[in-house]
């Protein structure tokens, strides 16, 4: 057990390592520096100062040593166009906004989407079915970044039922939770209906019917949780996906989230911005998918034996 | 006749048949018309299947139906609404949407097919070859384990990150989105090709075929590829939305196609300011767009899973 | 009549699919007495499970639907049950065994969980005396180590092991009659021996009656009393194990026999399996159904359903052969021969 641990451990800082180094060799591979575009207008001195002050004047493996080094210390870097804060602090600014709106869509796709998905399933080949599979095809064929604009008309303009840009209050995230769930929810759900299918399907459904089991109880007892085992394991591509869902999503509505940072570094095409934060999108992903691994081996007993036996 | 008989008549020796009429099955289908046969039943699979080829065909002729080519612009037509003369409106720079729809849909069903193919390419042989590697001898093993340990790297990055580094990096356009998008895509595939292929590799007809003296590229040819070719198109049918959705992503972004090239997600950016001022068309018809696009690509490659999967019976 | 435990009565059941309705159970009437073993013998596709399904009230609607008939169970009508009065039936009363131990347990949950579900459900007890339950049926199906075993998962279980948990599954509630559907297929031959021992000391030692489906005759010489043979949803012979093994009647059984190997056999017989295949249920034929595959099959036989002649008590067979107007044996394999 224990010996697995440091195994996924070590898998997840080479996983980092690499993603680390494959952007910041793919920043340095453009053309000229970040003040290129400046150097017109900025007198010699300046721009030589500015070099130094972000290590450019440095060989790049100097340099590439260094960007490490303050990884390392949990710096992850300046800013170019926003000489006092770094992105750290964007970090720190944005962090609270993303998670919460993160963390509430994730949360509804995941109650709605088992919900919805049992229901299909218990219900198949019935209007109920059918009405949520629409639903949830529809749900994977809209973007976010087109829910996105539909809420706002509808349920901020049309219909002011939430206000919308900024976050000054807990209300201003219901939209932007909503747009950024109605993917995974739609996922989610097809999953669980296919997986409720096949449990429900399983000679120990029929074993249990045998006891004496009312239907409802089977469902519960049963049922729901053998058919989340393979939901468990698509939940780091969809996390993942949701993840930048973020950037469009607080894009739209104006959140100052992390993701809000992250496009208009790329806007501005604010390099060590985009390194510091997809660095940062990096390590939180890693590390979720870590834990869903972990959370599977709780899940499933029978996980813990084989990885115990090798 | 038997109604005239007595029926004491009948308690004889009952005349001998052919051979054939003593199995009396119902006709058996091949597993291909049973497949085509679950596909045309499946409604929804058969909207998704028309609204494909509805796609591609206006996607051919659309942008020819109107006498505005995607990039004429005519400040003084700027954002007209849906009229005899502008099918889908105009935009901020008076360009037909009409025109620019079609030519969108040209530029995404571009972009998505070719990212896929790709992806089928390279993803089909890195797979096949770890698969086939694999249970070979030390030296095959190792190959194996060396792939898959990248595939596993790859695999953890999150995909639209990934795209979204290398478009920053790359000039934008056409070739460089799909690139980007197939530097990673291929992934999927080879985990699924090599997958299928060991889950074959271990059953017993490819034994019994290994055993009666078949060399591998029969094996592949006759028992592999006809074996794994159906997951193969279910996953293609799903690659090429996800691309399409990636490119309209980025083209949201700004990291996609530039100006005045029209692709769906640019338009989208481009119509976002239109909510406030009530010129619905110009977001509706790209939305729209992609969402039947992604739609329909979607319901099909599903009933073309159901059809396929042997367990799934009507 | 009145004292049967189980009374199957002209039983029909069809099921509706793509290709068409299948009538699966064609008219089945059997009984089974109580604390004795009646094995339904059949090949696959026969209607012997669906049978056992509807005993239990299990048959999946849609697609499948009782048409006909009636099963009385301890002077209650089955066939006629809401759900609700059907859980009370299904566990406490009429304990099932499956026939793939490997899937016919919840991987997730615990054995003894699993074991008394059912028995916690229909008694109120703590959850102390809910796991003495489970360690108690464990030891009662031979399992050694009960205080281990309780708290472990299927995955840690034998195949063998595991189909003594679906037993010990069954019998949890205490039922009278246990259905075993082909408890042995899917295991080892000496585990076979070992589970079908198992079943019967159970029995003298509950008094239950039990319904044994099976396709091998081996497993009824083994453990039954009586037999029921079925061929494409009909009962074509029933009676004593004894009457049946020494003097089959009908033309399906004998073919069953000597496609039995026999290990005491003094000559060396060949086994023999029977040529053809079972008819369409789709469109079953209005004749006996076995008669395109019976070597002395007459024109009578395609024509016309043969009612059941009685030989010795309770030993019944549906065959032409048996009316008095019937030629003998050896007429019919003559004229077999010449044509």
């Amino acid at each position: 057990m224990s010996r697995y641990l440091l195994k996924r451990i070590l898998m997840m800082v080479l996983t980092l390592w690499i993603i680390v180094t494959l952007t910041f060799s793919l920043m340095h591979m453009i053309p000229g520096d970040p003040f290129a575009s400046e150097s017109d207008q900025l007198p010699e001195q300046i721009l030589l100062n500015l070099r130094a002050k972000y290590n450019l004047d440095e060989p790049l493996p100097m340099q590439y040593l260094l960007y490490l080094k303050s990884l390392v210390m949990l710096d992850l870097g300046p800013s170019i166009k926003s000489e006092t804060r770094g992105v750290n602090d964007m970090i720190k600014d944005g962090f609270g906004a993303s998670a919460l709106i993160g963390l509430q869509a994730i949360a509804v796709a995941l109650f709605f989407g088992l919900l919805f998905g049992t229901i299909a399933a218990l219900n198949r080949n019935t209007w109920i079915d059918y009405t949520a599979m629409v639903m949830a095809v529809l749900g994977i064929a809209v973007p976010s970044f087109i829910m996105a604009p539909l809420l706002i008309n509808y349920l901020a303009i049309k219909w002011p039922l939430f206000p919308v840009a900024t976050l000054t209050s807990w209300k201003h995230s219901v939209l932007p939770s909503l747009a950024l769930a109605f993917g995974p929810l739609a996922i989610i759900t097809r999953y669980m209906r296919t997986s409720m299918i096949d449990v429900m399907n399983q000679n120990y459904i029929r074993t249990a019917e045998a006891k004496g089991i009312p239907t409802f109880l089977i469902v519960i007892k049963h049922g729901i949780r053998n058919a989340i085992l393979p939901i468990v394991t698509f939940m780091g591509p969809l996390i993942a996906g949701l993840l930048t869902g973020t950037f469009v999503v607080e894009k739209i509505f104006a959140v100052p989230g992390i993701g809000k940072y992250f496009v208009d570094g790329i806007f501005n095409r604010d390099y060590p911005v985009i390194l510091g934060t997809t660095v940062f999108y990096s390590a939180i992903l890693v590390l979720i998918i870590f834990l869903i691994d972990l959370a599977y081996m709780f899940i499933d007993p029978r996980i813990k034996l084989s990885s115990r036996g090798r | 006749m038997a109604v005239d008989q007595s029926v004491n008549e009948l308690f004889r020796p009952r005349a001998q048949k052919a051979d054939g009429q003593i199995a009396q099955m119902r006709p058996s289908l091949t597993h291909f018309q049973q497949v085509t046969r679950k596909l045309v039943r499946n409604k929804l699979a058969m909207v998704g299947l028309t609204l494909i080829v509805l796609l591609i065909a206006m996607a051919i002729i659309g942008p020819h139906l109107v006498p505005y080519s995607y990039s004429d612009q005519s400040l003084l037509n700027a954002n007209q609404k849906i009229s005899s003369e502008h099918w889908f409106g105009t935009d901020e720079l008076g360009r037909d949407m009409f025109s620019r729809t079609w030519y969108g849909a040209r530029i995404s069903l571009i972009i998505g097919i070719s990212a896929a193919l790709i992806d089928l390419v390279i993803g089909v042989t890195v797979g096949g070859i770890a698969g086939y590697m694999a249970g070979r001898g030390k030296k095959g093993d190792r190959i194996d384990t060396i792939i898959m340990r990248l595939i596993e790297v790859l695999y953890g990055l999150p995909y639209l990150l990934v795209v979204i580094m290398l478009m920053v990096v790359m000039e934008p356009g056409i070739v460089t989105i799909i690139i980007a998008l197939s530097a990673t895509g291929w992934v999927g595939m080879a985990r699924l090709v090599r997958g299928q292929i060991l889950q074959l590799k271990n059953q017993e007809f490819i034994m019994a075929a290994q055993v009666l003296g078949a060399k591998f590229p029969r094996i592949l040819l006759r028992h592999l590829i006809p074996n794994t070719i159906g997951v193969i198109i279910v996953n293609l049918t799903f690659t090429i939305p996800s691309a399409i959705f990636a490119e309209s992503f980025l083209s949201f972004l700004g990291l996609g196609v530039q100006a005045p090239i029209a692709s769906w997600g640019t338009m989208t950016n481009d119509a976002l300011g239109v909510i406030l001022t009530g010129d619905w068309w110009r977001l509706f018809f790209p939305a729209l767009m992609i969402s039947l696009t992604m739609f329909a690509f979607n319901v099909f490659g599903d009933g073309l899973q159901d059809a396929l999967d042997p367990r799934i019976r009507e | 009549m009145a004292d049967h435990l189980l009374q199957v009565e002209n039983l029909r059941v069809h099921f509706k699919t793509y290709g068409g309705e299948v009538q699966a159970v064609r008219g089945v009437t059997f009984h089974v007495d109580r604390g004795e073993t009646l094995a339904v013998v059949g090949e696959s596709g026969c209607g012997k499970s669906v049978t056992a399904q509807a005993i239990m009230g299990l048959i999946p609607n849609p697609p499948g639907r009782i048409v006909d008939g009636q099963i009385r169970f301890d002077g209650k009508v089955i066939t006629g049950m809401n759900k609700k009065e059907l859980l009370s039936v299904r566990g406490a009363e009429i304990g099932m065994v499956f026939q793939d131990p490997m899937t016919a347990l919840n991987p997730t949950m615990k054995v003894g969980a699993q074991i008394v579900e059912g028995f916690v459900r229909t008694h109120q007890v703590s959850k102390e005396e809910a796991r003495k339950k489970a360690m108690e049926m464990l030891r009662l199906v031979g399992i050694p180590d009960p205080e281990k075993r309780v708290d472990q998962y299927p995955h840690e279980f034998s195949g063998g092991m595991r189909q003594r948990v679906v037993i010990a599954i069954a019998l949890a509630n205490n039922p009278k009659l246990v259905i075993a559907d082909e408890p042995t297929t899917a295991l080892d031959v000496t585990i076979q021996a070992q589970i079908l021992d198992l079943l019967r000391e159970l029995q003298e030692k509950q008094q239950l009656s039990i319904v044994m489906i099976t396709h091998d005759l081996g497993v009824v010489a083994e453990i039954a009393h009586r037999a029921v043979v079925m061929y494409a949803g009909i009962v074509v012979e029933t009676g004593k194990v004894e009457d049946i093994f020494a003097n089959p009647k009908h033309p399906y059984t004998w073919g069953l026999m000597r496609s039995l190997p026999r290990i005491d056999g003094v000559e060396k017989e060949r086994l023999v399996p029977i040529e053809g295949t079972p008819p369409d249920l789709f469109h079953p034929p209005k004749g006996c159904p076995f008669a395109p595959r019976c070597q002395f099959a007459m024109e009578i036989c395609e024509q016309q359903m043969p009612d059941a002649s009685t030989f010795t008590a309770g030993h019944q067979a549906a065959c032409w052969l048996h009316d008095p107007r019937a030629p003998k044996l050896e007429e019919l394999v003559a004229a077999g021969r010449q044509t």
